[in-house]
């Protein structure tokens, strides 16, 4: 007779919290992957592709699934802090596959630029940019909006005649930063 | 109120967190003069000497300007224009390097002096008060008026508010060491500083005015209590020397008691606060109609046989000003290799705790400059070394005590050092003013600030670079949303055409089919008769009897029965034999057709062969007679002596005529392949 109270009474406790859960799961349904979207925050959002992605959602998407969180060459190693901290896993050094050029002596932001007497108006570059920044039309000049420009490099390969080429913005008053080891404000007493 | 009008007339005031006491070494100017300076040669005027934004340009290189004379207008609010501060000509508009702790180059107008200083025609204002706010507003904005404390943020704009005001601050207090531009300013022209007071008194219409100024001037501060004796409204409220008493925070505090929460302005309580250098710019432009070309800088320092306050025209190279002062070139000790020549002896543009060391001399004094201090090497060594002292921090929390801020200094370093931004911020790294209190009590020679300054140039950037992708997020999400509907449009669009396609055709086969069909009719119709004659041979009783019997009925009417009955008979005999002879008709019917159409297929295919091959033989053919054609053209041009130019003619018609023989073999080989293929 013991048993059999303790049979239903457990069996009504299980019954009680199995339906609280299944209410829950419905009630807080959370829409979508959120962790897409945080990765997708910490992405620079150059959708240059260079991570073997179409874009930084979708590489994103592949970091959620699993994929190396190594390949963003734009963010480097910033951007690999980051999601390793959102993660919770190991930072990595950066793929080599997918490591910046490094050559040029500066290290400012680059933006494309597009020789325009050597344009020949084929509008491949504006089919490649993918965030609008190239103007232009057929067989008339383009041109680079800079404001809007990553630097994703994406444009240079599909020019037939290389007209384009990756220069460094200028450095101005508006974005100049203090070097410690170059100019010495000093203190004085 | 009230309550602080009545401390403030006992001579009681509120007190900032920290602060420090430096050597004041203002005597060493404040004692002399403001000098008036013989014209320099060359006048080097950045078009943008303050916070916000360049004007667009009024002049061109050449052309010939005024003392006075606008060179830029501004398009924008934020914009403030500059004035040719003496008559010349305009030699360049160049990138040029500016006074700025960078080295940067900016846009600059370079003025070649004429010497004459003619002015521009000017509009006396006699009487101000008649002067509606619009035209005083508009004076200061045309004038060129910005902050001439440091910040340059636009005058017009800070004057130019709704809310009621309780108290206009004139900062006056000119607490940094060694400057004494403010000082000596009120002591010369203090009617001229009262007239600016009052012109924003009449903008502002505050409660009461408060001129803040330190107990260390008392010329200064005589004279300002004699020129405002008469007005009740305005205070001369001298305070306890304590830096950073100058910053407008720590002002406010001092006089009114009241604290500026982080991230507000004080004209959320009520209060305006300008610099009192900027009133005296003020009533310049408004009375005089003499616009912002000229300001009062303190030459200083040791290294300096003339320091001296200075009435400098706005563009004036930094050189000439030390030339004039009688500066003394202390060579600094330098640790690098002999061959290099060494370095410029320090050269600080505004004050010891907030200035910065210019690195090239040639810059110009602009609306926000103050103080040039050269000191020597006795009295500012540390200048000179061009290594760090620093040393680790002992966390004695000396810097604490004294953040005018109330911040947390070493913290601070500490986040700046590790580049831990969001601490920083947590820290309110923002509110820090930049007075250097804490790198001059440091006991370990931290440089302080510097790490402040870079941290938060570095948060400015990030701040930027996550705008820029914000925004390049934006737009490549509506580049995709923009390609996805151009993708249905398009398909949507070619299934239409598609579906147009198909009705005409199928209007046509309808057409077609029922033409054909007759016409197959009327063939199998043909056929059949054809048949039905060949036919004939098995059955020619029976149908010359069935004529005759025709003929029969018509004839004689008589003999119908007969027929009829006879008809009868044999229409049951033809019945018997019928179906076999038509069953047999149709067959040779199909067999017939089947024939046809293999016939005519083959027929087809034996035709598309023999094209093929004539074409191909046709095409070789005539490329061989090119190639002919234009060896002999090329040796006509050999003969003319244009070696080059027909090898490489005749490199690219051999090239030409190579990859045609290619694609002809190519395609030779391909028909032939489905010649085989078909037959």
């Amino acid at each position: 007779m013991n048993i059999l109270i303790a049979i239903l009474v457990l069996g009504a406790i299980s019954a009680l919290f199995g339906a609280l859960l299944g209410y829950a799961s419905i009630r807080f349904h959370v829409e979508g992957d959120p962790i897409v979207e945080q990765l997708d925050a910490l992405l620079p959002q150059t959708q240059c592709g260079q991570c073997g992605y179409p874009g930084c959602k979708p590489y994103a998407e592949a970091v959620a699934n699993g994929e190396a969180i190594n390949k963003c060459a734009p963010g480097g190693e910033d951007t690999i802090k980051k999601i390793a901290d959102l993660l919770g896993v190991d930072v990595q050094p950066i793929d080599e596959n997918h490591e910046q050029d490094d050559s040029s002596q500066s290290n400012r932001p680059k933006v494309a630029f597009i020789i325009e007497e050597d344009c020949i108006g084929c509008t491949k570059c504006i089919q490649a940019c993918p965030v609008d920044a190239i103007l232009g039309a057929a067989k008339q000049m383009h041109t680079i909006l800079i404001d809007e420009c990553t630097g994703c490099d994406l444009c240079v390969a599909p020019c037939p005649v290389d007209c384009i080429e990756m220069r460094p913005t200028a450095e101005t008053i508006q974005n100049w930063q203090w070097d410690l080891n170059k100019i010495a404000v000093k203190q004085v007493d | 109120m009230e309550s602080i009008i009545e401390r403030i007339n006992q001579g009681k005031f509120w007190h900032f967190h920290g602060g420090i006491h430096p050597p004041e070494q203002k005597a060493i100017t404040s004692g002399k003069p403001i000098k008036h300076l013989p014209l320099p040669k060359q006048l080097i005027l950045p078009l943008q000497q303050h916070i916000g934004r360049q004007g667009d340009l009024l002049v061109e290189v050449g052309d010939k300007v005024l003392k006075g004379q606008a060179l830029t207008q501004s398009s924008n609010p934020m914009a403030v224009p500059v004035h040719a501060p003496t008559s010349g000509t305009i030699t360049a508009i160049k990138k040029s390097v500016i006074a700025h702790p960078s080295g940067l180059s900016e846009l600059c107008l370079f003025i070649d002096v004429d010497g004459e200083d003619t002015w521009k025609k000017r509009e006396i204002c006699q009487d101000f008060s008649k002067l509606s706010h619009q035209d005083i507003i508009k004076k200061i904005a045309d004038a060129g008026i910005a902050g001439m404390g440091g910040a340059g943020f636009p005058t017009h704009i800070k004057v130019n508010t709704k809310p009621d005001i309780n108290f206009l601050i004139i900062n006056a207090a000119e607490c940094e060491p060694y400057i004494t531009a403010d000082d000596l300013l009120i002591g010369e022209q203090s009617e001229a500083i009262v007239d600016g007071i009052k012109i924003l008194d009449q903008l502002l219409n505050p409660a009461f005015i408060l001129i803040g100024i330190e107990g260390n001037k008392p010329r200064a501060i005589k004279a300002l209590q004699q020129a405002t004796q008469h007005n009740d409204k305005i205070k001369v409220c001298v305070l306890p020397t304590k830096y950073p008493s100058g910053g407008e925070k720590q002002l406010i505090k001092i006089l009114t008691g009241k604290e500026v929460n982080s991230g507000t302005l004080p004209i959320d309580l009520g209060i305006v606060v300008q610099n009192i250098a900027t009133c005296f710019a003020i009533s310049d432009a408004v009375i005089n109609d003499i616009p912002l070309i000229r300001r009062v800088v303190t030459l200083t320092g040791r290294a300096l046989s003339k320091p001296q306050n200075l009435w400098v025209l706005l563009g004036t190279q930094v050189s000439y000003l030390l030339n004039q002062t009688g500066f003394f070139r202390e060579v600094s000790e330098t640790k690098s290799t002999p061959n290099s020549p060494p370095p410029n002896p320090p050269v600080i543009m505004g004050g010891p705790l907030m200035g910065f060391s210019i690195l090239n001399e040639q810059v110009p004094i602009v609306k926000t400059s103050n103080c040039i201090l050269a000191p020597s090497k006795i009295e500012m060594p540390s200048a000179f070394d061009n290594y760090s002292n620093e040393v680790e921090c002992i966390r004695c929390g000396q810097c604490a005590d004294v953040c005018p801020s109330q911040l947390l200094p070493q913290e601070l370093q500490w986040s700046a050092k590790a580049k831990d931004h969001q601490q920083l911020i947590e820290l309110n790294l923002f509110d820090c003013i930049d007075c250097g209190a804490c790198a001059y009590v440091c006991p370990s020679q931290i440089p302080l600030v510097q790490y402040y300054r870079v941290a938060k140039a570095e948060i400015r950037q990030q701040q930027q670079l996550d705008i820029k992708a914000e925004k390049a997020k934006a737009r490549f999400e509506a580049r995709k949303l923009r390609l996805e509907q151009e993708k249905t449009a398009r398909k949507e669009k070619h299934d239409k055409a598609a579906a147009a396609r198909k009705a005409v055709m199928n209007k046509k086969s309808a057409d077609g089919g029922t033409a054909s069909s007759a016409v197959a009719a009327a063939l199998a119709r043909v056929k059949a008769k054809k048949a039905a004659k060949s036919k004939n041979t098995e059955l020619p009783v029976a149908s010359g009897e069935g004529q005759s019997d025709n003929d029969q009925t018509e004839t004689s009417p008589v003999k119908a029965a007969i027929a009829r009955a006879k008809a009868k008979r044999l229409a049951q005999e033809k019945s018997a034999e019928a179906p076999v002879a038509s069953n047999e008709n149709q067959k040779n019917v199909v067999d017939d057709t089947k024939a046809r159409i293999a016939a005519a297929v083959a027929k087809a295919k034996a035709k598309k062969a023999q094209v093929n091959k004539s074409s191909i033989e046709q095409t070789e053919l005539s490329t061989a007679t090119k190639q002919e054609n234009m060896n002999e053209s090329v040796q006509n041009t050999t003969t003319e002596a244009e070696e080059k130019k027909a090898r490489i003619v005749l490199a690219v018609a051999k090239a030409k005529a190579k990859a045609k023989l290619k694609r002809m073999d190519k395609a030779q080989q391909a028909s032939t392949t489905n010649n085989e293929e078909s037959t």
